[in-house]
């Protein structure tokens, strides 16, 4: 893009115009996003719950999420008298910049990501560890005792999970050698076993803890301790409301999209089908091939975050001081075993039986969740009148 | 009128860090004090960002902003209240301070007049992180053939953190009541 203008523009003219134009894409993709996440939110949590969710606004109640966006625009933006008026004013932006920038070095397909680093995949964790001070700022400047608890608990927690978060993102940058993310994707190329998380059974765990943590670094159920509403009436973001409580919003369903995406490009193959056995673009040219890269990353990321929306509405929420222990005392050892496990088994273990372990988790896990698929769609047996089916009938 | 894109960013991420850096120094409340020095770390990364110091840029931002101004705040909620959350400088204590600090910045200037302009390499390529993290393992670099093993004083210094973490807890763990037993 930026050898496009360049033909008609000055080059510091183009840079600038391209770095506008990367901006807006992120921007509205993550404002897009975060109207389709929310939607899908109620709507998963309707059916896991037997109701039905929005339904009136539009087809499914798709337009739910953007009525709620014009009443929150509508809304009086008022600070609390207790409040620092400035801090509270600018929480939410920080929060919304730090998953902003997370974005930019995430790649969409081969090459196609708003600025390729070498050293995309720190970049990402440092970024989007920043978003906690937003939530801290909203928590002090609030002046509310309930928000200063959900600020606390947030810097606590995201602090702590940090840790084990980055050990996790180095098992799988061990085998690439590279903190590049674009040839981390680059490397995956072929068929889905030749993707990290089944490159050993480490990787494979490895992914698993990775996902639970950056569900909790992602202050989301069950780990939201910071606005939880049993206890602290809604944590950090209870004196919000109007445009800078959805900021926060936009903030949270952005970084969720930007852990997931680093998830699907570490381990499950970034823009490969995991099907296609070549490069996408090489294959295909650029206008079908970065198309198809751009959805298949999209769909990695929507996939992964339907699975955190799920963990929220099945799991309850832990303690405090459930999740501190959960994090330094059992996450942070896993990671640092899985982290020494993944350089052992690089350095040792012979290529005939890597292939092979390589070959059964892929086959295994493929067979699993066809399995379930399969048991899933069923039809559904009928139960005699005023009984369950299935085991719930005997 | 030859405008340089480059100058312009380095101007406004310059002057946003000098005036953070007052902000710092100047406001009452700690936690303004904090916010400013966020502006400046972040502002300070992106002239690493801008001279191609990508990893040291991110190495700077994960644990400033994300470590150690996040323990700042933390710090400053947790013992929020009483005298501690304003603070108020005695005129001398602004004397002595800028004193310091003109002297210091003049040491700066005068160092950084004395090497002069830099020179770009000829291959126009940034030196990336792979000499220094070879170089840290004592593996010799394969473009110049010079082995320097900086190993031994980075474990040193990351034993000395590991006995200051635990010296910490130490300290900081709950002592054990003598309760009489009911």
């Amino acid at each position: 893009m930026l050898s496009l203008f360049n033909q008609y523009l000055p080059e510091s003219l183009a840079i600038v115009l391209t770095a506008l134009v990367g901006a807006g894409l992120v921007v509205s993709f993550m404002g897009v996003s975060a109207l389709m996440f929310i939607w899908a939110e109620r709507k998963i949590s309707a059916r896991m719950q037997d109701r039905l969710g929005p339904t009136r606004t539009g087809k499914f109640g798709l337009l739910q999420s953007l009525a709620d966006g014009i009443k929150l625009i509508t809304k009086e933006d008022f600070a609390p008298d207790g409040a620092d008026r400035v801090l509270f004013r600018a929480a939410p932006y920080l929060a919304f910049c730090a998953a902003f920038a997370g974005f930019i070095a995430l790649p969409f397909g081969s090459g196609v990501a708003v600025q390729t680093l070498s050293i995309g995949a720190f970049f990402m964790l440092a970024v989007l560890s920043s978003e906690v001070f937003g939530v801290m700022l909203a928590g002090y400047a609030s002046g509310s005792k309930w928000a200063l608890f959900g600020g606390m608990r947030e810097a606590a927690q995201v602090v702590s999970y940090e840790v084990p978060r980055s050990i996790c993102v180095l098992v799988p940058i061990c085998i690439a050698g590279t903190l590049n993310l674009t040839t981390i994707g680059q490397q995956q190329v072929g068929g889905f076993w030749n993707w990290y998380v089944f490159h050993d059974p480490f990787t494979f765990v490895a992914f698993i803890i990775f996902f639970i943590v950056a569900t909790a670094s992602c202050k989301r159920a069950p780990f939201d301790l910071a606005e939880a509403e049993s206890e602290l009436v809604a944590g950090f973001h209870t004196e919000y409301s109007g445009i800078r409580w959805s900021y926060f919003f936009m903030a949270e369903y952005g970084s969720m999209f930007a852990m997931s995406g680093l998830a699907a490009m570490l381990f499950l193959g970034g823009w490969h089908t995991g099907v296609l056995p070549y490069e996408p673009t090489v294959a295909f040219g650029p206008w079908l091939g970065v198309p198809l890269n751009a959805c298949v990353v999209i769909g990695k990321g929507t996939l992964l975050v339907i699975v955190m929306m799920w963990m929220r509405w099945s799991l309850p929420r832990l303690r405090i001081d459930q999740v501190m222990m959960t994090c330094l005392k059992y996450f942070l050892p896993i990671s640092c075993v899985l982290l020494l496990g993944v350089c052992v088994w690089q350095l040792y273990v012979p290529k005939l039986v890597g292939d092979g372990v390589k070959w059964v988790l892929a086959g295994s896990t493929i067979a699993s969740i066809l399995g379930v698929s399969v048991s899933l769609f069923r039809p559904l047996q009928h139960a005699p009148a005023g009984q369950l089916p299935g085991a719930w009938g005997k | 009128m030859n405008v340089n894109l480059n100058e312009i960013v380095f101007l406004i991420v310059a002057t946003t860090v000098a005036v953070s850096a007052v902000g710092v120094v100047t406001s009452k409340s700690i936690v303004r004090s904090a916010v400013w020095l966020l502006l400046t770390l972040i502002g300070i990364s992106f002239v690493y960002f801008l001279l191609g110091a990508e990893f040291l840029g991110a190495a700077h931002l994960i644990v400033y902003v994300g470590g150690t101004l996040v323990l700042v705040v933390f710090g400053v909620m947790l013992t929020a209240g009483g005298p501690f959350t304003t603070l108020a400088n005695h005129r001398w204590e602004w004397v002595v301070g800028v004193a310091v600090a003109i002297l210091l910045f003049g040491i700066l200037v005068a160092a950084s007049l004395q090497l002069g302009a830099s020179t770009p390499s000829p291959t126009g390529n940034m030196p990336g992180t792979g000499s220094l993290g070879l170089a840290f393992l004592g593996v010799p670099d394969p473009a110049s053939k010079v082995s320097t093993s900086y190993l031994l004083p980075f474990e040193i210094v990351s034993v000395h953190l590991l006995v200051v973490l635990i010296g910490a807890a130490y300290l900081a763990r709950a002592k054990k009541r003598a309760k009489p037993h009911d």
